[in-house]
């Protein structure tokens, strides 16, 4: 072989380099593993990726995955509360799920051995995506798309966002096998915190990422509005008292009328002969002023005067009265004067008008994108932990035992079997993996003390202190990696 | 530098054999497990180092005239010499000739009914009279593999992109029954190589080095993903993988073999007696 390339390179960050663990001495690529797919290339440095993660507290935010081979060890003992012990990595490898020693070994009913290329582990899981925008994304019900196959729908909409249900067992595998890996690889990268291209059925093209603002048909969401319509009026009513004769604002929920709202008639608002033409709710609240869209306020709005009727002088407009429509984020208004003939025109926003527009926008908060993963660790997987199952469950619905996923909280609902919910930005990153059956592989840990799992009848016996796991490694391998905690 | 190491696995049955990319585990039945089990990790103690010695010249195309010093490469040469006329290296049959080598050395010197050791998925094993034995293929269309005594097979392997070492093609999975590991190892690659759709834009690839650096594949394009394959494309590259496995199996160099894509499956007609698809073999 000629000159090694971390001798030749090692003035720039060498693209490859040479891993030592054994004689094969791979060379590996940027991101890739060696030969073993135990050991990978992160940054240019040589890191274990199994069996075990340990998470540091104490490692900061965004910290480097920290190689922490026993050898390296400076045999500091860890504080309980500073390092938990997570299943990332316990049964998947960086950067890619290829676990060969856990599978072969793993015992099948009625098979002397496992013949494999990668294998099977969950199906019950999905991915709640909450999409922080009142642009109109879909219909209730509608299908959504990952790489044109269907992964999901759009459920009810909850205040000033959107809401998708991706994944669960029927697209997993009860659909086709390209219905199934799209599903898969679609969690799988959602959960990860990658950016996702989500198409919805008669509707919009979104690409999502877990703490990233959505990017709908192209463009970036910016704000959250402020409230809807009526809340708009509501919040600012008395800022604009004095300054302008009319407000409108524009919103898909409800339209917003100063004039006739109660939030205007409580400081003495004239009547201004202003005609919405909408659907009445309440006085100076408006339904349906046009269709769900991707203009102003979520309507399909371009031209906000397309929503007026004519002014009519009989019930308080005269030539000269002064109009600002804005719709529910700030992000659009515009400034109109009657004419004689009661026309609106549009004029420059006055100076004095500027900050109130302002203000919305500011009392807006930025869109995001959260992605929850959700699954049920009901079935199976409960007897690696017990030899009675069932007392696991009773275990988590009573406090006893904690479940965290990757180190990160999870929520767990009440009724039966153990189903959670976790905020994926607090998993460490790369935590969630596959296998082509397909199905997510996601990081699980339950904790309770060492009395409790003696009475939930677990396997004492394999119990082992956090001194020995860190010293000596998971049952396959004597390494493991830290990561910092994530802190969004 | 890491060491070989052997341990017992929790079943308290089966041994676990590591060192560096090899992982094998191990059973016998009926016999002295124990001297069994140290015969094993005796021989395999300085099988990897013995396959870096000659690691450059093993990731070469094969040439028949070639002579490899150690029994481990021995097995891998003549595993790939039918092969040879096409693009094939020693590193095809790497695991299948490591499982039979290290079966070998467990067996010499005691009286088994059976035995196996399997490397990653590729096994080979040994049975007497009245003895099968029987493998679960784990891919997401449940197959299983029996084999009787009175056949001549002892070998078992599986190939597949998203497997552990790269393939030209796009099956899922290629599982092949042979005479040995090793030779059912080099099949089941030179059969994954051929379910393919040549120029089909639907299937991504790169340059095995950009991957690997070391490979042995070199610039050749490896497959890295798929796009989802309407039921023409499917049957189309199965067809391509099966007439080549039918070759395989009139020539004698295999028993047979069967091959998974996107959820369809073929087998080659000499293995409708070892395969059977009924039955899943994993759960939730």
């Amino acid at each position: 072989m000629s000159a090694p390339a971390d001798i030749v390179e090692n003035q720039t960050r060498p693209e490859k380099i040479r891993c030592d663990a054994c004689p094969v001495m791979c060379y590996i690529a940027e991101g890739r593993t060696g030969a073993c797919d135990r050991y990978a290339n992160d940054n240019g440095r040589i890191v274990r990726c199994d069996p075990l993660t340990i998470l540091d507290k104490r490692i900061a935010e965004g910290g480097p995955i920290k190689p922490f081979l026993k050898s390296e060890w400076d045999g500091i003992l860890f504080n309980d509360e500073e390092v938990a012990v997570t299943a990332v990595g316990a049964g998947t490898t960086y950067p890619d799920y290829k676990p060969a020693p856990f599978i072969v070994s793993r015992a099948v009913e009625g098979a002397d051995f496992v013949t494999v290329v990668s294998e099977a582990i969950f199906s019950y899981c999905g991915v709640k995506v909450k999409i922080d925008t009142d642009r109109h994304l879909g219909a209730e019900g509608a299908i959504v798309r990952a790489e044109g196959e269907a992964v999901g729908l759009v459920i009810t909409s909850e205040y000033g966002s959107q809401m998708l249900s991706l994944g669960g067992v029927d697209h997993l595998t009860g659909g086709s096998k390209a219905e199934g890996r799209a599903t898969c690889k679609a969690m799988m990268d959602l959960c990860n915190k990658l950016p996702v291209e989500l198409s919805i059925d008669d509707g919009s093209t979104v690409i999502v990422q877990a703490g990233r603002p959505p990017i709908v048909d192209g463009k970036e969401e910016v704000r959250m509005r402020v409230g809807c319509g009526s809340a708009t009026i509501g919040m600012f009513a008395s800022q604009w008292k004095g300054l302008v004769d009319e407000v409108v604002i524009v919103d898909d929920h409800i339209t917003g009328v100063v004039s006739e709202h109660q939030a205007g008639k409580v400081i003495g608002w004239p009547d201004t002969g202003v005609k919405i033409l909408g659907r009445r709710s309440t006085p100076g609240r408006y339904f349906q002023v046009a269709e769900p869209g991707l203009g102003w306020g979520g309507t399909n709005i371009e031209d906000p005067l397309t929503i007026l009727g004519p002014w009519n002088a009989k019930k308080g407009a005269w030539p000269g009265l002064t109009l600002l429509m804005v719709s529910t984020t700030g992000e659009q208004y515009e400034y109109y004067v009657l004419d004689d003939d009661l026309i609106p025109q549009r004029k420059p926003l006055p100076d004095t008008l500027a900050p109130s527009v302002k203000l919305i926008e500011e009392n807006c908060e930025p869109s995001l994108c959260t992605v929850l993963f959700m699954g049920g660790a009901g079935g199976s997987l409960r007897s690696g932990v017990t030899r009675n199952p069932v007392r696991l469950t009773r275990s988590v619905h009573d406090h006893a035992t904690t479940i965290t996923c990757g180190g990160a909280d999870a929520y767990v609902w009440p009724g039966g079997g153990i189903t959670i919910m976790v905020d994926v930005m607090d998993t460490p990153d790369n935590a969630f993996g596959y296998v082509p059956t397909p199905a997510l592989v996601a990081p699980i840990e339950f904790t309770m003390r060492r009395e409790e799992y003696q009475s939930l009848g677990g396997h004492t016996d394999a119990a082992r202190s956090l001194a020995d796991v860190l010293e000596k490694g998971g049952e396959y391998g004597d390494d493991f990696r830290a990561v910092g905690k994530q802190r969004r | 530098m890491q060491r070989a190491s052997a341990a017992m696995l929790p079943d308290g049955r089966r041994m676990h054999l590591h060192h560096g990319p090899i992982d094998l585990i191990v059973e016998t039945f009926g016999g002295d497990q124990k001297a069994a089990y140290r015969r094993a990790a005796a021989r395999f103690e300085t099988v990897l180092d013995e396959l870096v010695s000659e690691l450059t010249e093993l990731r070469r195309q094969a040439d028949a005239g070639r002579r490899f010093r150690g029994a481990v490469a021995a097995r891998m040469q003549k595993a790939i010499a039918p092969f040879a006329r096409e693009f094939i290296t020693p590193m095809a049959a790497v695991a299948g000739a490591v499982a039979d080598e290290i079966l070998g050395a467990m067996l010499d010197g005691g009286e088994f009914s059976k035995a196996y050791v399997n490397n990653g998925g590729d096994t080979a094993f040994h049975l007497t009279e009245g003895e099968t034995i029987r493998a679960a293929v784990a891919n997401d269309h449940p197959a299983g593999i029996a084999i009787d005594a009175g056949q001549p097979w002892r070998g078992v392997a599986t190939s597949g992109w998203r497997g552990r070492s790269h393939s030209l093609g796009i099956a899922d999975s290629v599982s092949v029954v042979a005479a040995n590991a090793a030779r059912a190892d080099a099949a089941a690659t030179m059969i994954a190589n051929r379910v393919d759709l040549p120029a089909n834009p639907k299937i991504e690839r790169l340059p095995a080095c950009a991957l690997s650096p070391d490979s042995d594949l070199g610039e050749r394009l490896v497959t890295t993903g798929v796009a989802s394959l309407d039921e023409t494309e499917i049957t189309e590259a199965l067809d391509n993988g099966l007439r080549y496995a039918d070759i395989l199996v009139s020539k004698g160099l295999i028993g047979g073999a069967i091959l998974i894509l996107d959820g369809q499956l073929r087998m080659t007609q000499a293995g409708q007696s070892l395969f059977h698809t009924e039955g899943e073999m994993t759960h939730a």
